[in-house]
């Protein structure tokens, strides 16, 4: 008797109807969107913070490096001791002092400059600062070995290599932080996933022995269709969570950008200053039509089809060994001693995927991981963008799906006699015994 | 084919402990047979493995004279010791899925869950969830999914506990009245006052072997020590009992009646009759008391499993 549908059935409505996952699904966009406003609206305000920083140059080559941008203005104090000038910077309350010392020479002058504030200043305000000092002393020297400032300035080249594949297709730069950003969001989508209806699968579980009522059903049905029911319909109840997040959070961030008028791009994210870098070399006019070019570049269709089949394998993978682990025990404080070898190859993944993949996505250590089947989902969703031969990843599957299997297995085992047993908390020896029951 | 149900030496084994070993049952037609056993006995080992939950490792067990097969789980109703039900779900929901699983379209659960929500008067709980009811409500609940699909086989597993004794007599005149119908029921309890009420046949095990087995009358007979309970009124207390020590083995006896009787049990021997003690006693004193002993339940089952540990 196939009892599966009647089970998967009843598993997604009990999710679906639940009320902690109703308010959970309509809350979390909301609080995500909340976050990242007030996250974005801090850190322009930070930005957009004017502030007066004081100039005392002893020595006089750096007069007129430091010129007024829209939110810093500089003054020169020329003239005054450094004691008045602290006092008159701490009078007027500005953001601090930059002090260069009377050096002996040029090459003298890097050991003499001193910054002097209320509180300790910003990092990008130092560093700024920095570039323009050096810069201009650079340009000092040169001077002085007799080089003039037109011979600098056309000296100044900019390079943008070409690249293209012996197959004669274009990419750029930007093609890459596109490719990153779609790979990097499927590993990482896979990763939540995994994590959150991994748990509530495994909860699930747990609920039923609990409740005693796991020996009424397994007198009506096989355990394996039980766990699958469990597996599938948690899923399904994931995938509308989802999708529900994915188009409130998607309505809610125009709305909340358009009333606030927050320009959500300011939030600086590591990926984002790499587009920003990248973009750099293109003017903004090019970005759009780069940006097109370099999504439409992407392998689409194979990385549709690809993403459907690690999620789901990866996915099936990993919720299976939820649910023997909700078998293995009677209460979620046990499970803690169970999680750590699940939730270590899942981390691994999503190191591997951050660091490795974008240095060298065809390096070995990649190309080793995305066939692993406990890493593979993850870090073989990353590496498709960059190009994966089909045979590659038509092995990497075939090996997840044989894995799958296993776990299933294994997963039917543990379940079968775990869900008989109660009081005490298994260990990994009693597991394996319960292998051969 | 008088037995339903046949267990042929059935053995399993948990890694290395012995969980049932040879252990062969017959569960005649129509009868109501208890199955008792000490706590860990492996009671609850055979139960499943007649319920498909876990597999033998020797032996066969047969239903209808047809080895188990997965279609079998619809002729089987079975309430396990370990009980329960989703707490959250509504009751109506509950039943409905539960005898889904059994194989029942939903239209006819509805109207066979109707017909017994009437009979025992519980229709309003229908919308209400589990966590609302008591811990003997939800027995109710989950006594009527057991027998919601009309099995030819009924397992129950301590069956009343949880229940006060007004519903214990409610579900055991239930069960009764299935059994009439042409139910078969497999009954195990430690509560042997229970046994004695229903039960036909039993079988008993211990430490993973099966002990005892058959009707529970002949059993009895079996027990028995041809001992007699007697009440006697006499002037000469003394000469009354040394008269009867002299003829038979006799040991005192503790019972409640009305008079300051001399009480004794009187143990015969195979050639005398219950007539013979009588119409001697009657010549020795006025008899207000005579029973025969017949062993109890709980008598077979603790000197049974005295005996073999």
């Amino acid at each position: 008797m196939n009892h599966l549908p009647l089970i998967i059935k009843r598993e997604y409505l009990t999710k679906v109807k639940n009320k902690s996952f109703i308010v959970m699904t309509f809350l979390s966009p909301l609080i995500m969107i909340a976050l990242f406003a007030v996250v974005a609206y801090l850190s322009q305000l930070n930005n957009d913070k004017e502030r007066t920083i004081s100039i005392l140059d002893d020595t006089g080559y750096l007069e007129d490096v430091f010129e007024n941008t829209e939110f810093t203005t500089y003054t020169n104090l020329n003239g005054l001791s450094l004691d008045d000038a602290i006092a008159l910077v701490k009078e007027k309350e500005d953001y601090g002092l930059l002090y260069i010392g009377n050096a002996s020479s040029l090459n003298d002058v890097s050991g003499h400059v001193k910054f002097y504030s209320e509180e300790s200043p910003s990092l990008s305000v130092i560093s700024g600062l920095e570039r323009q000092i050096e810069k201009r002393l650079k340009e000092k020297k040169l001077e002085l070995d007799g080089v003039t400032l037109t011979q600098i300035e056309a000296s100044q080249t900019d390079i943008e290599i070409a690249q293209e594949s012996f197959d004669g297709e274009k990419s750029s730069k930007i093609d890459n932080v596109v490719k990153l950003a779609f790979g990097g969001a499927a590993g990482y989508l896979l990763f939540m996933f995994i994590v959150i209806y991994g748990n509530m699968i495994m909860r699930s579980v747990i609920e039923e022995k609990t409740s005693r009522i796991i020996e009424v059903i397994i007198s009506s049905v096989k355990p394996i269709q039980l766990m699958m029911g469990k597996i599938i319909g948690t899923s399904l109840a994931g995938v509308t969570q989802f999708v529900i997040w994915v188009i409130l959070g998607g309505v809610l961030l125009v709305v909340v950008s358009t009333i606030f008028g927050i320009d959500l791009t300011q939030v600086q994210t590591p990926q984002q200053e790499m587009i920003n870098q990248a973009m750099q070399a293109d003017g903004t006019q090019a970005m759009a039509e780069n940006l097109i070019t370099a999504i439409s570049n992407l392998p689409l269709t194979n990385l549709i089809i690809a993403f459907l089949f690690f999620f789901i394998g990866g996915y099936l993978l990993y919720s299976s060994l939820y649910a023997a682990i909700g078998a293995a025990v009677d209460n979620e404080t046990d499970t803690q001693q169970f999680m750590l070898p699940i939730l270590m190859p899942l981390i691994l993944a999503v190191y591997v995927g951050v660091f490795t993949v974008i240095e060298d996505p065809h390096g070995t250590i990649s190309t080793v991981f995305s066939f692993i089947p406990f890493t593979s989902p993850v870090v073989m969703l990353m590496r498709i963008p960059f190009g994966v031969p089909l045979w590659q990843q038509a092995l990497s599957l075939l090996l997840l799906l044989g894995t799958f299997i296993f776990a299933v297995w294994f997963a039917a085992k543990i379940y079968r006699v775990g869900i008989l047993m109660y009081g005490k908390k298994p260990t990994y020896k009693e597991l394996f015994k319960w292998l051969k029951y | 084919m008088n037995d339903l149900l046949v267990a042929n030496s059935v053995s399993k084994n948990f890694g290395e402990f012995k969980a049932l070993n040879q252990v062969s049952i017959a569960v005649p037609k129509g009868s109501i047979f208890g199955l008792l056993g000490p706590n860990g006995a492996g009671k609850t080992t055979l139960i499943r493995i007649i319920n498909q939950i876990t597999m033998p490792d020797e032996g066969s067990v047969l239903l209808d004279g047809q080895p188990l097969k997965p279609e079998h789980i619809r002729d089987i109703g079975y309430l396990p010791e370990e009980r329960g039900l989703y707490k959250s779900m509504k009751v109506g929901e509950q039943c409905l899925y539960l005898a889904q699983l059994k194989g029942l379209s939903k239209t006819e659960a509805k109207s066979r869950l109707k017909y017994w929500f009437d009979k025992l008067d519980i229709g309003d709980w229908w919308n209400k969830k589990i966590q609302e009811l008591s811990k003997g409500q939800a027995q109710k609940i989950q006594f009527i999914v057991t027998v919601l699909h009309q099995p030819k086989l009924l397992i129950f597993d301590e069956p009343f506990s949880g229940f006060d004794p007004i519903n214990a007599n409610l579900i055991k005149d239930e069960i009764l009245q299935l059994r009439d119908e042409g139910a078969t029921v497999i009954f195990s309890t430690h509560r042997m006052e229970s046994v004695e009420e229903l039960c036909d046949h039993i079988a008993l095990i211990h430490k993973s072997n099966k002990v005892l087995d058959g009707k529970l009358n002949d059993i009895k007979r079996q027990y028995k020590t041809n001992t007699f309970e007697v009440g006697l009124e006499s002037l000469d207390r003394e000469k009354v009992i040394s008269e009867i020590q002299d003829k038979f083995e006799v040991l005192p006896a503790t019972f409640r009646n009305l008079n300051d009787d001399i009480k004794l049990n009187i143990k015969i021997n195979e050639q005398t009759s219950p007539n013979d003690l009588l119409s001697f006693l009657t010549s020795k004193a006025q008899v207000h008391h005579f029973v025969e002993v017949i062993p109890s339940a709980s008598d077979i089952f603790i000197q049974t499993v005295k005996n073999n540990q």
